[in-house]
């Protein structure tokens, strides 16, 4: 049996009581799993988020993270915001350091534990660099480098490469897919583009409605390794369909 | 030099304007012409730079330094006091409607013709500036940074010392740099109403005289402090932020 690190149990939220986002959910995410939220915007997707990073406090229900019900949330997860938010007057190895330095390990000990992962992450002689100097694939590596460093097993990407041109994405998918493999991390994805939901995920959750009551639950009929022309087996076109309807009733009804 | 080409060739140009206009209305005691201010500035040298620089030039200096750290002081404990912020941040805007200079009588009344006095009316000028925009710059931190701070486990000193410190560092010196020019007013008027010494002093004393190259001597002198400020505050504002260079 897999371990379950992340739980949503009976959760329910809302917005200052008002407007209902959650109406007792229950959400398991596994080891290793690599998860992908897709649902139309406003439909609730970076609240889930905030819940699970601690931003927000659950009105009803637990929020489980590796088997236990932490008080405060915040330092649990990996978060990788949609925005970069890489801080303007850091260098690369200073912005990815940010983690590092709140656990109290000293600067020495965080460059020789960031200079090797650069490398890895296609950011060697980038180390001095600010972030104004690079490329918007570049910032992202930083910033995911970032939320590796938290030492966190749960990784929380919102949106990571909605922000960076076609050609640019497809890279970045397929690294992405790489470093998972390699790190052993349970990724928490969301997306609004159907096939990169498909090309990346182990199972996908779709958000329709406000309030969420259930996800409706796919698993993506494709082994792994995968590579692009995987997306192009008539089962996995079913599903797309199958998925786009859905998300376009979603956005009809509203 | 290409850069600033345009704005040397205006100021000489009126310069030249001046020359003539002067020599036409041939009134010197009241309207001397720019070559008359040099000749009496070279004359007056050793007065002017020896014994009312430094006595400004204290002035401006204890002034600014007193408003720095005054002035970030409450900046920091309004960004970090709600309370601090309701109680202080109106008080703070509506001193301004205050006419400071026409307060300044009163200083010299309190506090003498010594140096402090007119450090006061420097303190009171460009205190502002200095609140304000240090305020407003640790107020401009972004939120999802903030937040992203505390999904990381950050705490609120944190988030204060890497997060909202040096989004506020761009605004501080914008501040500052008003407050630089500002603080050469302050002094001279200062020393217009009440002083024993000082560039502002001097000059109102020539006037008295209808010395007007005299009168013009010490300006010229106050503008070039005025400018050397503005432009160290410029070196330290690169150097401490060297990532704007490169953006």
């Amino acid at each position: 049996m897999r371990k379950p690190v992340l739980e949503f149990q009976d959760v329910s939220f809302s917005y200052g009581g008002k407007k209902p986002i959650l109406d007792h959910l229950n959400v398991t995410v596994y080891e290793r799993e690599f998860v992908t939220i897709i649902g139309a915007s406003g439909s609730g997707k970076s609240t889930l988020f905030r819940l699970i990073t601690g931003l927000e406090t659950e009105e009803h229900g637990r929020i489980r993270i590796n088997s236990e019900q932490p008080k405060n949330r915040h330092g649990r997860t990996g978060y990788m915001p949609q925005q970069d938010l890489l801080m303007p007057w850091r260098t690369v190895l200073e912005n990815a350091a940010v983690p590092l330095e709140l656990a109290g390990v000293s600067k020495k000990e965080s460059s020789i534990r960031i200079l090797p992962l650069l490398n890895e992450f296609g950011l060697n002689g980038a180390e001095h660099k600010y972030p104004s100097e690079l490329s918007g694939g570049m910032k992202q590596r930083v910033s995911f480098l970032r939320s590796i460093l938290t030492g966190s097993n749960i990784l929380l990407l919102d949106e990571p490469f909605s922000a960076l041109d076609a050609i640019t994405r497809l890279s970045m998918q397929e690294w992405l897919l790489d470093q998972w493999e390699k790190r052993e991390k349970s990724i928490l994805f969301i997306t609004h583009d159907v096939n990169e939901a498909l090309f990346l995920s182990d199972r996908i959750f779709v958000f329709q409605d406000t309030p969420v009551r259930t996800l409706q639950e796919v698993v993506v009929p494709l082994g792994r390794p995968r590579s692009l022309r995987d997306l192009n087996d008539p089962a996995v076109m079913e599903l797309k369909d199958k998925l786009i309807d859905q998300l376009r009733g979603g956005v009809k009804r509203l | 030099m290409k850069k600033y080409g345009p704005a040397v060739l205006i100021v000489i140009f009126l310069f030249g304007l001046w020359e003539l206009a002067s020599r036409f209305v041939n009134l010197s005691f009241i309207f001397p012409p720019p070559s008359g201010v040099a000749i009496r500035f070279w004359e007056l040298r050793e007065t002017l730079l020896f014994d009312h620089l430094p006595s400004t030039l204290a002035i401006i200096l204890i002034g600014l330094a007193i408003s720095i750290v005054l002035g970030v002081a409450l900046a920091v404990w309004m960004a970090v006091s709600e309370t601090a912020e309701r109680a202080f941040y109106p008080l703070v805007i509506s001193s301004q409607m205050i006419p400071t200079i026409a307060l300044a009588p009163i200083f010299i009344m309190f506090f003498g013709y010594g140096i402090w006095s007119k450090v006061v009316v420097t303190v009171l000028i460009t205190f502002f500036p200095i609140t304000v925009n240090t305020f407003d710059g640790l107020k401009s931190s972004s939120k999802e940074l903030r937040e992203l701070m505390l999904t990381m486990g950050g705490t609120k000193k944190d988030i204060f010392l890497k997060v909202q410190v040096p989004s506020a560092k761009p605004h501080f010196y914008s501040g500052l740099k008003v407050a630089v020019t500002l603080s050469v007013i302050g002094a001279a008027i200062g020393e217009w109403l009440g002083a024993q010494a000082g560039l502002g002093y001097f000059s109102r004393r020539m006037m008295t005289q209808f010395d007007g190259a005299a009168v013009f001597a010490p300006i010229v002198l106050l503008s070039a402090v005025g400018i050397v400020l503005f432009l160290l505050v410029k070196v330290l504002e690169k150097r401490s932020m060297k990532w704007r260079n490169k953006e």
